[in-house]
């Protein structure tokens, strides 16, 4: 099965939609709760990333019988070092960002712990596309 | 499961206002009438609220099974007390209930005085620790949010308290186990479907529930033949001892009473629901204690209550300030005397996750269904109008995906006649050939 969800730039308000409503979905599927917990985690966590760094992008879902695939696409601008970023701590945001209480460099690495399988494709100055797989079998 | 809410079909005319206003989506019209779908309900009696014609019915224990024991012993909740106005003393409306055929009154809220004075509660500095008092908000975690079930707390709640310590004092008596009844005045359909459960705590420490409607009908019916206590006649509680913050547990907030660390309670089905969904995706609320109540206003709010809530809840406040911060030392000792075998008997089982949620146990079949309902839900008008007999265009989707409803039950979606299109476009606008609920994006 297959959904999207836009997520727009600067809009802390809305933070967290996308993975709510992920989390619906898969309750009903009958996904081992924890396995949702961690897929909800990883995907709120991209979510603000698109949010607090991106000019906007979507989620994508889709759910096969070997397991989910969060797809965290946006439209730029890219990560230029995406070895750093992945390091605990590590952030570029905004002091704007953090005064909203994000921004603590955990985003990334904590996506990474929870994801049985991350694939990002980035640049500077082209879009970040990520791709998380979760098993549920 | 039990499930203590039924629909009287010969009243019920299928007018939809129950079904638009249950929080978990349990109810359906077909047959010209409303019915529950008891996996999914979790007794929280908003339908009752809801319903403009009084055709939902609350389980109850015939009264007359009462006078099947020898000792008829009442656990009665303050805010039963707290149904009458001033002019009714809390002695006098003692007097009668045990006038009614009660050998034994006791107090829920002492229960509250029995637990602290037995084992004080402790909350963790870390963690959260989840209320269990709510019987409704229970059956609520147990279906959408099993992970929090970790989080309750398993201290017995204090009405169960209450029902050990009767029947302790009164064993101790010599009295045949046999022969004692103990029934619980209940302001809420959810304690009466764990009262009825087989095998629960609930329905080994209670023989019965009396509905708080009826008792008030029975006491009121008393007081108004007895317009003054006779002081010939038992007044009081069997175990006369509450403090004024045990009194005051049931109100919303009651429970963080004296609790140190980081608390917080929010009533009302829909605000619990809201909440909790916001909890199970994100841990960092520094709460350490959550008390969660499904009626506004706390059990003053329960369906099966009189009066007015507010008024309710300020009687409460009112009686709390004529008691003490803490028990003499003669009903701490009589609390002592029963200390072990309560204590052993302190904490009740963990909950256990609902699977009622889940479309198919088969995740490859569910997926298909998801797939079909979100299909079938683009091609539906989206404004939620009921007359399909669903609460919103998208379970009615969810209904057909799992084969329990039809395509054709949709009435909008059968509106042919372009004369009729063109006036209903005028309220609606051209919804004819579905909104697509999921079209492009599920979020904007």
């Amino acid at each position: 099965m297959h959904a999207e969800y836009a997520v727009p730039a600067k809009d802390f308000s809305v933070a967290g939609a996308a993975a709510s409503a992920i989390k619906q979905i898969l309750k009903k599927l009958g996904i081992n709760p924890l396995v949702i917990k961690r897929i909800v985690v990883a995907t709120f966590e991209a979510e603000v990333n698109v949010i607090a760094h991106s000019y906007g992008g979507k989620v994508v879902l889709d759910v096969d019988e070997s397991g989910v695939t969060v797809q965290v696409i946006d439209t730029g601008p890219g990560i230029p070092d995406l070895n750093l970023a992945m390091q605990e701590g590590w952030s570029t945001a905004s002091d704007e960002v953090r005064a909203l209480g994000y921004g603590a460099g955990m985003g990334l690495p904590n996506i990474k712990k929870n994801a049985d399988k991350l694939d990002i494709v980035t640049k500077a100055g082209d879009h970040t596309h990520i791709t998380m797989f979760f098993k549920i079998a | 499961m039990h499930h203590s809410l039924t629909i009287d079909q010969d009243v019920c005319w299928g007018c939809t206002h129950c079904m638009k206003q249950c929080p978990t989506q349990a109810i359906r019209i077909h047959d010209g009438h409303a019915h529950v779908l008891s996996g999914l309900c979790i007794n929280c009696g908003q339908c009752l609220h809801a319903c403009p014609h009084g055709a939902i019915r609350i389980e109850q224990t015939p009264f007359g099974e009462v006078t099947r024991y020898a000792r008829r012993v009442a656990i009665v909740p303050a805010i039963f007390f707290a149904q009458f106005p001033d002019t009714y003393t809390i002695p006098h409306i003692c007097q009668a209930i045990r006038q009614l055929g009660f050998t034994d009154l006791y107090l829920a809220e002492s229960g509250v005085d029995v637990l602290n004075q037995l084992s004080p509660r402790i909350i963790p500095k870390t963690g959260l620790t989840i209320s269990n008092y709510c019987p409704a908000v229970m059956k609520l975690i147990q279906m959408r949010y099993p992970l929090l079930l970790e989080d309750l707390t398993l201290r017995r709640p204090p009405s169960q308290i209450m029902a050990m310590f009767a029947r302790a004092e009164i064993l101790a008596e010599g009295v045949d186990a046999q022969t004692i009844g103990v029934f619980y005045f209940t302001p809420c359909a959810a304690k009466i479907a764990q009262i009825k459960t087989t095998g629960s705590d609930e329905s080994r420490l209670f023989q019965g529930a009396i509905n708080m409607d009826t008792a008030y009908n029975k006491v009121r019916e008393y007081l108004s033949s007895h317009k003054t206590p006779d002081p010939s006649l038992p007044d009081g509680f069997t175990f006369p001892g509450c403090t004024a913050s045990a009194l005051l547990w049931s109100t919303v907030k009651g429970e963080c009473i004296g609790v140190t660390e980081r608390a917080m309670a929010v009533d009302e089905m829909h605000n619990v629901i809201d909440f909790l969904e916001q909890l199970e995706e994100d841990e960092n609320t520094n709460l350490n204690f959550l008390e969660l109540d499904a009626c506004a206003e706390g059990c003053a709010g329960g369906v099966l209550t009189v009066r007015n809530r507010f008024l309710a809840n300020e009687r409460l406040r009112h009686w709390a300030q004529s008691l003490p911060s803490e028990l003499d030392d003669a009903l701490q000792e009589r609390i002592d005397q029963y200390q072990d075998i309560i204590r052993n008997d302190m904490e009740m089982e963990r909950p256990i996750p609902s699977e009622a949620l889940v479309w198919d146990t088969d995740t490859s079949k569910a997926i298909h269904k998801m797939e079909n309902s979100r299909m079938i839900a683009n091609a539906l008008p989206g404004i939620d109008c009921g007359l399909c007999g669903a609460p919103t265009c998208r379970t009615l989707a969810e209904d057909i995906a799992r084969s329990e409803a039809s395509i054709r039950q949709c009435v909008v979606l059968k509106l042919k006649d372009p004369k009729l299109m063109n006036q209903l476009s005028k309220i609606w606008g051209d919804r004819s050939l579905g909104k697509g609920l999921y079209n492009g994006s599920d979020v904007s």
